[in-house]
């Protein structure tokens, strides 16, 4: 009898769901202080501190406003907040992004909270506006919207308009602050500070967010549109500083300062520049191990679906040549397939999740001949996740038809929203994924990993009289 | 499966309609001992008109109808036979067939047939099957259980017409275990129910599928263009 894996978790007998909490061992600490991505104003500030400190936005938002007001602390204290304070995404856990949802971080996908695609149709001008303002700052569309998807449009439109006058709100306060550090004397000084002060935000907003992998992948056009946005602003910041010496009346040694500045500059970029360098190869190697490994991860998948089942079944008929060589020749030609042309292997799929799953089922019923009884429900087109659900869903078959006694093995799909739900039982003498060796793949990796490293999940239980089921969920990438 | 139906303790009378004598031959072989399985084959018949002549004349408890059928196939021996099926303790169709095809279910259903199962049932399950038939209960295969699960679905969204047309949680849970291989005993086991239970969650469906839900099941019809 088949007992809950502890490796996944799976809940052996509850329903569906209700175990994401402890499948997530990357979880974020939710205590500590983040901004909030999603649903901010300007840098997410006030958000993030009202939900850590368990007080209402509003109350937050209020209290930097009053503080504003005692000679422009609110300013400073929020400037303060934004430049320390981390965005709450959490790293990307490849694959699943966290994202915030009733008030705290949840993984993207995980528990069917995952962030809507922009929905061009419901944002008004102001919206558009306010997306320019941002967008100049931040360099990429806000994502405000991704985060309440089921918001009604005045709703969203109000937030437009709040974020907007946010971001007017805090280019007045700025001046006025200033106005009120340097009173009428010192008047001139306004502009190259504030220039310096744009150039800063420029800089700081970009490299805001946890894009810096990002950033550094980046291809193209968006790559060279980051470099202009850093290079614009350190333009900014470089012209603030000169006008401010021209100003103060000692114009006239820019050129030695300009000098010192670079003597500097060049020394502490000696000293540190080995470090930084380090860091960066440490961060790159880290990157393509972690890449590497979940690739290999994958292939190992593969093999042991195609060649491993195929070489068993060429032990079990060696007495018969033509059949050996007729499977010998059709794997090689689908792993050559898959190893060297792997868009030609995607194109011959079938596009949507009936069609494929039909086609699996014909297949593991042709070559292990055992009657599969599919049932499926709705329909939906095929996208990555599927995919590697449809494989794993595959190689539960597999399973069923080499150990589950020869009698009918029953497939049922369905298709429910968003969650596609598939379902492979026999009426064999069921096992214990406890007792199988860590060397035998099957169970493990083909099945409960695959589904992991795609954002699903994978449970396998005994069926209430005799035999094994396996249940498979995985949430669709995106809208059709 | 060892239900207590398939003690003889009883019997039911059985009338097997096909078009092929290998398998009426093989049917009454596996179901036809009546000392075991309780099964009285009263009669059989290889199209539609003698289908109807020997079930008006035989009157047994439960038809097993083929749906591919010389002479306008089962749903024209339903549709004959409208007389015997009407009264109380009358006669019962099962219908028995390879075709998966949704057309042919929802057809036999339509017409009045108490439930359908697939031609790879084992002997004990189809004396199972049979009783309950007999008893006035319906039994769905997984594949008919998928089929009006789809044919519901698409009503899920708008409350189109009063509640008997849709199918309560519990029901659309009863089809999906059905829909997933799960024999009706196990149903029960894993919902915390009794087999009576299930039974009358099963019955309650067809008679929704039967009745109120004709134009939802028109327009699903219409757009996998079955009619």
């Amino acid at each position: 009898m088949a007992s809950p894996d502890p490796v996944t978790s799976t809940g052996a007998d509850g329903p569906a769901g209700g175990d994401t909490a402890a499948e997530q061992p990357d979880r974020p600490p939710f205590r500590k202080l983040y901004r909030s991505p999603h649903s901010r104003m300007l840098g997410g500030v006030a958000h993030g501190l009202a939900v850590h400190l368990g007080l209402p936005v509003t109350w937050v938002r209020a209290a930097f406003v009053l503080l504003f007001f005692a000679n422009g602390i609110g300013v400073l204290l929020y400037a303060a907040f934004w430049f320390v304070v981390p965005i709450g995404i959490g790293e990307p856990a490849l694959g699943s992004e966290w994202v915030w949802a009733g008030g705290q971080f949840v993984p993207a996908g995980a528990s069917g909270v995952t962030p809507e695609p922009l929905r061009k149709g419901r944002r008004g001008r102001l919206g558009r506006l306010r997306d320019l303002l941002q967008g100049t700052f931040q360099g990429e569309p806000v994502i405000a919207e991704q985060a309440v998807p089921g918001e009604p449009p005045a709703a969203a439109s109000r937030r437009n308009a709040g974020q907007l006058a946010a971001l007017l709100m805090l280019v007045v306060g700025v001046m006025w602050l200033l106005n009120a550090l340097h009173l009428q004397s010192s008047q001139p000084y306004a502009w190259p500070l504030l220039a310096i002060g744009v150039g800063v935000a420029l800089v700081w907003r970009q490299a805001d967010d946890s894009r810096w992998a990002r950033w550094f992948g980046l291809t193209g056009g968006r790559r060279r549109s980051a470099v202009a946005r850093v290079g614009a602003g350190v333009l900014l910041v470089a012209a603030g500083i000169v006008g401010f010496l021209i100003l103060q009346g000692t114009g006239s040694a820019v050129g030695s300062v300009v000098e010192a500045s670079l003597a500097v500059l060049a020394g502490v970029l000696v000293l540190t520049g080995p470090y930084a360098l380090r860091m960066w190869q440490d961060l790159g190697a880290e990157r393509t191990a972690r890449i590497r490994a979940q690739e290999r991860a994958e292939i190992a998948a593969h093999i042991h679906d195609s060649v491993l089942h195929t070489l068993t079944l060429i032990q079990r008929r060696a007495e018969d040549p033509k059949e050996v060589q007729r499977l010998a020749r059709a794997q090689e030609r689908e792993l050559r397939l898959w190893l060297y042309r792997p868009e030609a292997a995607a194109e011959a799929a079938p596009d949507t999740l009936a069609e494929r799953i039909r086609e699996v089922v014909a297949e593991v019923e042709d070559r292990h001949g055992v009657p599969i009884e599919l049932v499926c429900v709705g329909d939906c087109p095929m996208d990555e996740r599927i995919a590697a659900q449809m494989q794993a869903a595959r190689e539960a078959m597999v399973n069923a038809a080499k150990y589950g006694g020869g009698a009918p093995v029953q497939v049922y799909a369905e298709v429910e929203g968003r969650t596609v739900l598939v379902f492979v039982r026999d009426h064999g003498p069921g096992f214990d994924p406890d007792t199988v060796p860590e060397d035998r793949m099957g169970v493990r990796e083909s099945i409960i990993g695959r589904m992991k490293r795609h954002g699903g999940t994978a449970r396998v239980r005994p069926a209430p009289d005799g035999g094994t089921e396996v249940e498979l969920e995985m949430e669709r990438a995106a809208d059709d | 499966m060892t239900d207590a139906e398939s003690v003889p303790d009883r019997t039911a009378r059985v009338v097997l309609v096909d078009d092929h004598r290998m398998f009426r031959t093989g049917v009454r072989a596996e179901i036809g001992r009546t000392e075991v399985t309780g099964i009285d084959v009263v009669g059989e018949a290889d199209d539609v008109e003698s289908a109807v002549r020997v079930v008006a004349e035989t009157r047994p408890d439960v038809v097993l109808l083929d749906v591919h059928l010389p002479g306008g196939g089962g749903v024209e021996v339903l549709r004959r036979s409208t007389a015997v099926m009407g009264e109380p303790g009358g006669v019962k169709f099962l219908a028995l067939s390879v075709s998966d095809a949704a057309d042919d279910v929802i057809g036999v259903i339509r017409g009045g047939a108490r439930g359908y199962v697939t031609k790879t049932i084992t002997g004990a399950d189809l004396v199972g099957a049979i009783f309950r038939i007999a008893d006035g209960d319906a039994v769905f295969s997984p594949r008919l259980a998928g089929f009006v699960l789809d044919a519901f679905a698409a009503t899920d969204t708008p409350p189109v017409d009063e509640d008997l047309d849709r199918l309560t949680q519990r029901e659309r849970e009863v089809l999906r275990l059905i829909a997933r291989g799960y024999a009706y005993k196990e149903i029960a086991k894993q919902l915390f129910i009794s087999v009576k239970t299930v039974e009358s969650h099963v019955s309650a469906v067809l008679r929704k599928l039967q009745l109120s839900n004709r134009h939802e099941l028109t327009r699903w019809a219409t757009a996998r263009r079955l009619v």
